[in-house]
């Protein structure tokens, strides 16, 4: 069983995770009813909202430092705040600002934060590979530095995940791949696209760990977390986690869910990671007070942040170009040369 | 005289409905294309009909069920199989272009693909790099599939059915902002009167969307209606501007595009794919070749060669509009 302390900051990361998507979504459906209409409003694209899968972020990730590496797919939130990412510059990001973290050209699916090491994809799977990579790195360098993939149940059937566990396992590297079973990708149900119940079973054609954890307790993430990081940062190899969660939300904001059943939807209101949280902390003799009081010390960093974000400047349109290549090669720069066979009379500059 | 409309994504099911009664070997599978009527409407009510034998949700798993189509195509069957966003490509690349595409040559007319892939294309909605691309020129550049791409109802249904019917494979490549979405509003343009008989329109055929004698504009998807706009500007000025809607790639119509600038002799390139090696580098190409002494003036309109941006601002800046058409036919004028 994890600190006091450490169960706190567990908490204090899910609440914040929670509240941080509560407000995005408030944020975001501003100036786009009552027709919903995706291109509007202040928070521009897709947005996939991540409540209900806040303890398998947590739960991970509190086992990382900086130097750590973590991919996650294109509902990003809730890990990139348990990997400790700027939440204000995050936050820019989303509203496509320019002094996001990639400069208003990434958006809330494509989140790059060096500093911390956590990076993001809209392509399903394809954060593992790149994780792979992160851990040959670590090998090659000698030195004890792990890599973290997140990817959804729905993403275990894609080649690129297969082949990266392949290599991961050939190479005995120091890789995690947290699966987060939500039950759903997109409209379709987990057992209409694989036989497989469960995603950790997937380790067993690769001589690989696979571990389940069946709910979405935190603590139970926590501690298999503590197994399938310490194995990777021993040398000892890669390990599948797998950790049920809950959808409280539709795939993307505007999915009106219809395949869904209200029974569905409820059973994953009424699974609340944060309530059992909350209950592991009564356990270890905080009460009431000081669960508000992480609260609202989260909630005001969510709200400073959210405030610090619309605030700031929107790009420059011309910085547009910037940004194809770290080196930019001279004369490819120019994008869009002007040539006009009617001026083209031979008077040279 | 038809008075219905429907918009893109009903036409285009209405086709698909009416090819899948008529054949039995018709079949259509993809990512939520089932329950959901697929992401784009591309299939919207036709698990009611058809059940999920022949409306197949598939396992996310391009490689295997781009894959599949092909081999069920060679097996004689007509699949269709959908990419949800063209910006997914990369990772089923090999069973699209090195089998669906090749198959045929390489088995020396042995073997035919008669698969349709579709797939959605288009910006204009701050989605960014990896779902906003319009990859038009990747395909057709690729040989061995034909390349389709309707900028109207009327268009999209005709096109389908030619697709469907089709012995090649065909990639039906759809622009998001033209399907008449509720949650992503299409213009005007492409809600056009659409009959309810079966028709079909001939690949290689482009078509003149508006006729005019001072400068041609050729362009293709969404950009036909913005052109269209730039058009009806310009002729409160006095421009008369011809827009040339290529509708397929592969095969591409040089005839029509060359005759048009034989008589304007002003030729604009709009295309909402990227600049550097693609398909106005193309159309301009095949003009030089062929009517090399008609051209007076020529621009391309086109994304600038970086990957799509997130920002508003920025998205703007590099998405071809209706106000960068009018810029470049004032530029040739």
């Amino acid at each position: 069983m994890p600190s006091v302390e450490r169960l706190r900051a567990l908490y204090a990361d899910m609440v914040t995770a929670r509240y941080y998507e509560e407000r995005l979504q408030e944020e975001y459906l501003e100036g786009k009813q009552p027709a919903f209409d995706i291109s509007a409003g202040p928070i521009p694209g897709e947005l996939h909202l991540a409540a209900g899968q806040e303890a398998a972020a947590v739960g991970v990730c509190h086992h990382l430092r900086d130097d750590d590496v973590v991919t996650a797919p294109h509902r990003p939130h809730h890990v990139a705040i348990a990997k400790g990412i700027d939440l204000k510059r995050m936050t820019a990001e989303i509203f496509g600002r320019d002094t996001g973290l990639c400069s208003g050209k990434g958006g809330h699916m494509h989140l790059f934060d060096p500093d911390v090491n956590f990076a993001c994809s809209g392509i399903i799977a394809e954060g593992c590979p790149p994780a792979v990579g992160a851990g040959l790195a670590a090998k090659k360098r000698n030195t004890d530095s792990v890599a973290v993939a997140y990817l959804g149940e729905g993403a275990i059937d894609q080649g690129g995940f297969f082949e990266s566990l392949n290599f991961a396992a050939v190479h005995d590297l120091p890789v995690v791949f947290v699966v987060e079973d939500n039950d759903w990708a997109i409209s379709m149900p987990q057992e209409r696209v694989t036989d497989v119940e469960s995603a950790d079973t997937r380790a067993d054609g690769f001589e690989m760990d696979g571990i389940r954890v069946d709910h979405d307790d935190a603590v139970a993430v926590y501690e298999a977390a503590a197994e399938a990081v310490g194995r990777a940062r021993d040398g000892n190899g890669p390990t599948i986690l797998s950790v049920q969660v809950h959808r409280r939300m539709g795939h993307f904001m505007g999915d009106p869910q219809s395949y869904r059943s209200d029974e569905d939807q409820e059973a994953a209101l009424d699974r609340d990671s944060i309530e059992r949280m909350e209950a592991h902390l009564r356990d270890h003799g905080l009460d009431d007070d000081d669960l508000g009081a992480v609260r609202a010390e989260a909630h005001q960093r969510v709200d400073d942040a959210i405030a610090w974000a619309k605030d700031q400047p929107k790009p420059d349109p011309d910085d547009a170009y910037e940004h194809v290549f770290t080196n930019p090669p001279s004369g490819v720069t120019d994008t869009e040369p002007d040539f006009d066979l009617a001026e083209t009379g031979g008077e040279g500059e | 005289m038809i008075d219905r409309e429907l918009t893109m994504s009903r036409a285009i099911v209405e086709a698909i409905g009416s090819e899948m009664r008529e054949n039995e070997e018709v079949f259509y599978m993809g990512e939520d294309v089932a329950d959901y009527g697929g992401i784009f409407d591309s299939t919207q009510g036709l698990l009611e009909e058809f059940g999920y034998d022949r409306i197949m949700d598939v396992p996310i798993s391009e490689t295997a069920y781009l894959g599949a189509a092909v081999g069920a195509a060679q097996q004689g069957m007509r699949p269709i199989a959908e990419l949800m966003f063209v910006d997914f490509f990369g990772v089923a690349m090999d069973q699209i272009y090195n089998q669906m595409a090749k198959n045929t040559y390489m088995s020396g007319g042995s073997v035919s693909v008669p698969m349709v892939m579709t797939t959605a294309v288009g910006g204009t909605y701050s989605d960014a790099a990896q779902h906003s691309q319009t990859l038009y020129g990747t395909f057709a550049h690729l040989p061995g599939m034909k390349v389709v791409v309707p900028s109207t109802a009327y268009d999209a249904k005709g096109l389908m059915h030619n697709a469907i019917r089709d012995d090649d494979p065909v990639v039906y490549m759809y622009h998001k902002r033209l399907m008449g979405l509720g949650w992503l509003p299409a213009p005007a343009g492409p809600k056009t009167p659409v009959p309810e008989e079966d028709y079909t329109i001939p690949f290689g055929k482009a078509d003149v969307k508006r006729e005019g004698s001072d400068v041609t504009v050729v362009t293709l998807g969404l950009h036909v209606h913005r052109a269209l706009d730039a058009a009806e500007s310009l002729a409160d000025d006095g421009v008369d501007v011809e827009v040339i809607d290529l509708r397929t790639l592969v095969p591409l119509d040089r005839k029509t595009v060359v005759e048009s600038v034989e008589k304007t002799g002003r030729l604009v390139v709009v295309d909402e794919d990227y600049r550097s090696f693609g398909l106005s580098g193309e159309i301009v190409s095949a003009v030089a070749d062929e009517a090399l002494d008609s051209l007076e003036a020529v621009e391309r309109v086109a994304m600038p060669d970086v990957p799509i941006p997130y920002a508003r601002e920025l998205e703007h800046e590099v998405q071809p509009d209706a106000s960068d058409i009018e810029t470049a036919v004032r530029n040739v004028r």
